[in-house]
């Protein structure tokens, strides 16, 4: 070898042995360590799976802006920890006046935002009179879908805009600097749950102004954009947590609030908080094995014995928010025929494919929504498997065998409810065609493709499902059947009305009735086949302590410990 | 040569337009939209036409083609429909992370792979030869993502002696001036940092460079047996050149014409194979954004990346053309 090339080959060595085995000493004080007990010393880097969008609860719908942002913004009700329980957040108590359409809300007199600035009555309105008066693309459906799903539209709705034309939204009123009184157009029993949505957070209004958070640019191509820099710098709320830094891409910095007015609950240890976006699962899982990360969000079951199995981490469940079903579109024949819809139901075997293919984390579901949910009725008509009686059904009903359907599944995706959907997919078809059914396959790609067949009522049978956004019945039951919709073809006024009574209902026993009747009707129509509920799973490791897992995600890093140090 | 360089810049313009029409009748002929991929399982038929209308997607290509060529001109290109930032800033937040990182891969591609080739003609059919020759094989033929996750899984997971994950560790703060972390550090004056940057591209830059290493060791190897069988080597030698004279000034310089070519053309490659290493990394560059963009059908930004992937490749290119001049002073560009 000549020599210049024998002298670079020894760098190359050189280097590589330098740089790994270099950092080591570096890094391993730096790690984790929380050491004294009481003392927010530690330092956790939660692993997402994608950069948040901005940091402005009511521009966004996405979960990994809503985990952030609630970290650092509080409302005036919260849930509590790891349920769906309205407890008192900003505000200490509430009543409601007697047509349900005002709520008076008493305020906490010892909070401040982030930026020193009193949190009041006028800060309150002030935050509600922005999300009522934002114009133009902020009225885009993508923008403001939650505002949109509990107020409906605007002060001056655009008509062009997608939003609907009414609002609930009445007024704002500031009874006394502690006291602030909402005003609704319509009752709304969902109201309160919906004030917990990390959407309906505050926001400091000098940060608001001075970083121009309703200055907003629409570009050429119709794109909103915030052109201020307060949801990207400046978030200033009054929550646990303060925003650091941001570094797009890489990791979103916060640390711990000193002057925090919850200090008393705030019982974890973490001093530094970092969320840092790995897209990869495999990634994740690998990142929290060297220690890089010390937990993740949305563990793949295929992982879940690794995790387990590993004495330095451990797994904890969410409660189930979610429902996994076929639906099966009427429009579509023979599905128009309740008999077949029943055989379809008796046909499957539900229990064989969620314990095949769920790694124990899922149940059999019995209708569309989990037990977690009020309304849930215990006594709805169950399709036990027994393909006999399916086939029996049919025969009855004048059907020659097999009865020809088709039955889509979406490809490239995992979701909760399905992890992967191809797997329940050749299961029920397996089942179907066993007892009396030929079945025509169908697939696309999840997104778009998939869902915009579904949602175009193009599919017949299709493998679906829904992750709730809050506690309340008509998240689920009423996102599905309140109106007529090309996914499922049927127009049923009966399950209709009773939506529609059980959503404005105040009285909240009567509300409970109302939705187990609802859920009765449903499952009686069977308008498709709910067949699972999942817990997903986070995966940390073993030193941290106090993560509460929230059926909604709403999961406050405050009360988190990491123990001992590293 | 300069009248070349400026020709070559010139007809840069019709292949961009060309380019930036293939691209946006793809992009927009992939099925479905970006207002469902948004929605997902929320999508209602008003919202997605109201999401259409606003994005403009409900008019004819051909107007949505001349808006956007419009904006072209204006350095506009678009924003994300996803994080609803403009294009231009994601692309400047982003590229310095994949250029560095083909930056590092190709060091390592050339520092080892020119080595390596040299050494294995130089010992013709040797032990050396014939190693190299089933090392190559098997680097070109490695699946990249397989390679990351095994280089992931024995050297951070099990050893523990490199990151697997990122550019810098999350705690570590650093200005980013300029967006490469490694010169960032330096400008800093922060040494420790440095090495952390370099730590973290180690393994992204081996999975990433593997192929061309491979590529570049054979044609150094093939280059160089070709130029030692050359007259004027024998002749070199012949009037009595020290070896390691006749090595450096005849066989190196003209063997590394080809071997420069090949490094330019590689760089195609190396972008594409970027896409799958930056994901398994969480390196967050143009790789990763292109892969989010198709999953969102994020026209903007896949219109955006791979127009600036096509150009870096032109560009190069041309460097490689004109570097040509340098090495060999027989080529004459007009």
């Amino acid at each position: 070898m000549p020599k210049p090339f024998r002298l670079l080959a020894l760098a190359l060595v050189l280097a590589l042995t330098l740089v790994a085995c270099g950092g080591d000493d570096g890094e391993s004080e730096e790690e984790g360590g929380g050491d004294d007990a009481g003392a927010a010393t530690a330092t956790l880097t939660f692993a997402t799976s994608a950069d948040p969008v901005v940091l402005d609860g009511a521009l966004v719908s996405d979960g990994e802006s809503l985990r952030a942002i609630d970290q650092i913004f509080e409302g005036l009700v919260t849930l509590a920890p790891g349920g769906t329980e309205v407890v008192p957040n900003l505000a200490t108590d509430w009543t409601t006046s007697e047509d349900g359409l005002d709520w008076t809300f008493n305020l906490r007199d010892d909070v401040t935002f982030h930026d020193g600035e009193a949190f009041n009555a006028d800060a309150v309105c002030y935050n509600f009179d922005r999300w009522y008066n934002f114009e133009g693309s902020f009225q885009n459906p993508a923008a403001t879908y939650y505002w949109q799903t509990v107020f409906g539209g605007f002060k001056k709705t655009d008509p062009d805009s997608g939003a609907p034309t009414e609002s609930n939204f009445k007024s704002c009123t500031v009874d006394d600097e502690h006291t602030v009184t909402i005003s609704l157009n319509n009752p709304s029993s969902s109201f309160l749950a919906a004030m917990a949505l990390t959407n309906f957070t505050f926001g400091s209004p000098k940060a608001l102004e001075e970083y121009d958070a309703n200055e907003g640019r629409v570009n050429a191509e119709g794109i909103f954009r915030a052109t201020g820099t307060y949801g990207t710098e400046h978030p200033i709320g009054t929550g646990p947590f303060m925003f650091e830094e941001w570094v797009r891409n890489d990791h979103l910095t916060m640390t711990r609030n000193p002057d925090y007015w919850g200090e008393e609950d705030a019982t974890g240890n973490i001093q530094t908080l970092i969320f840092q976006p790995i897209p990869d699962n495999a990634a994740r899982l690998q990142a929290l094995e060297t220690g890089e990360i010390q937990g993740y969000d949305l563990v793949e079951p295929q992982d879940m014995e690794t995790i387990s199995g590993n004495p330095d981490l451990q797994l904890l469940e969410r409660p189930a928010f979610n429902v996994g079903y076929i639906g099966m579109n009427q429009a579509q024949k023979p599905l128009d025929d309740i008999e077949v819809r029943k055989a379809i139901a008796h046909a499957i075997n539900r229990q064989e494919v969620v314990d095949a293919f769920y790694a124990g984390q899922g149940e059999v579901a019995t209708q569309f929504m989990p037990p977690e949910v009020f309304g849930y009725a215990d006594d709805v008509t169950t399709y036990d498997y027994d393909p006999d009686k399916a086939k029996q059904i049919l025969e009855d009903a004048g059907y020659t065998l097999p009865v020809e359907i088709d039955f889509a599944y979406p490809t490239d995706v995992s979701r909760p409810y399905m992890p992967v959907p191809q797997d329940n997919f050749e299961a029920m078809v397996a089942d179907l065609e066993e007892c009396c059914f030929k079945v025509e396959k169908k697939s696309a790609i999840w997104s778009p493709d998939y869902l915009d067949n579904v949602d175009n009522g193009r599919y017949g049978l299709y493998l679906l499902g829904w992750t709730g956004d809050f506690g309340d019945p008509d998240n689920f039951v009423g996102t599905f059947f309140q109106t007529e919709q090309p996914a499922w073809g049927f127009d049923n006024k009966e399950i209709f009305d009773c939506l529609d009574a059980a959503e404005t209902e105040v009285d909240q026993d009567a509300r409970v009735a109302k939705y187990e009747e609802c859920n009765r009707l449903i499952m009686d129509f069977l308008p498709g086949l709910p067949y699972v509920h999942t817990k997903p799973a986070l995966a940390f490791n073993a030193n941290v302590t106090g993560y509460q897992p929230s059926p909604v995600s709403l999961e406050p890093f405050s009360i988190v410990t990491v123990e001992g140090g590293a | 040569m300069l009248r070349y360089v400026v020709r070559r810049l010139v007809l840069l313009v019709p292949i961009l337009i060309g380019l930036s029409i293939l691209v946006f009748v793809f992009v927009r002929s992939l099925p479905g939209g970006p207002a469902i991929a948004l929605l997902g399982e929320r999508a209602t038929q008003e919202s997605v036409e109201a999401i259409e209308r606003e994005l403009g997607l409900d008019k004819p290509v051909h107007e949505q083609y001349l808006a956007y060529a419009g904006n072209l001109l204006s350095g506009d290109l678009g924003a994300s429909i996803q994080t609803r930032r403009p294009v231009v800033d994601e692309l400047k937040d982003r590229f310095p992370a994949t250029i560095e990182l083909g930056f590092a891969a190709m060091l390592f591609a050339i520092l080892a792979g020119v080595p390596l080739g040299y050494v294995a003609a130089k010992r013709y059919q040797g032990f050396l030869d014939q190693s190299s020759l089933v090392l190559s094989l098997i680097g070109i033929s490695f699946p990249i993502f397989f390679l990351a996750l095994i280089l992931k899984y024995v050297f951070a997971v099990k050893l523990g002696w490199l990151p697997s994950i990122g550019r810098l560790d999350v705690t570590r703060t650093l200005e980013h001036p300029t967006g490469f972390y490694t010169l960032d550090a330096l400008i800093a004056g922060d040494f420790p940092a440095f090495m952390d940057a370099v730590r973290h591209l180690v393994l992204p830059a081996i999975a990433l460079g593997t192929i061309p290493l491979a590529i570049v060791a054979r044609i150094t190897r093939a280059a160089t047996l070709d130029v030692l069988s050359e007259d004027y080597v024998r002749t070199a030698r012949a009037k009595g050149l020290a070896p390691s004279v006749v090595d450096r000034r005849h066989v190196m310089r003209n063997a590394l014409l080809p071997v420069v070519t090949i490094v330019g053309l590689q760089t195609g490659l190396l972008l594409t194979g970027a896409i799958l290493t930056e994901r398994v990394f969480a390196w967050p560059g143009l790789g990763t954004m292109i892969i989010n963009a198709i999953s969102f059908r994020d026209y903007a930004v896949l219109q955006g990346g791979l127009v600036f992937f096509a150009l870096i490749i032109v560009l190069v290119n041309l460097l490689v053309d004109v570097s040509y001049a340098f090495l060999n002073p027989r080529i004459r560009y007009r």
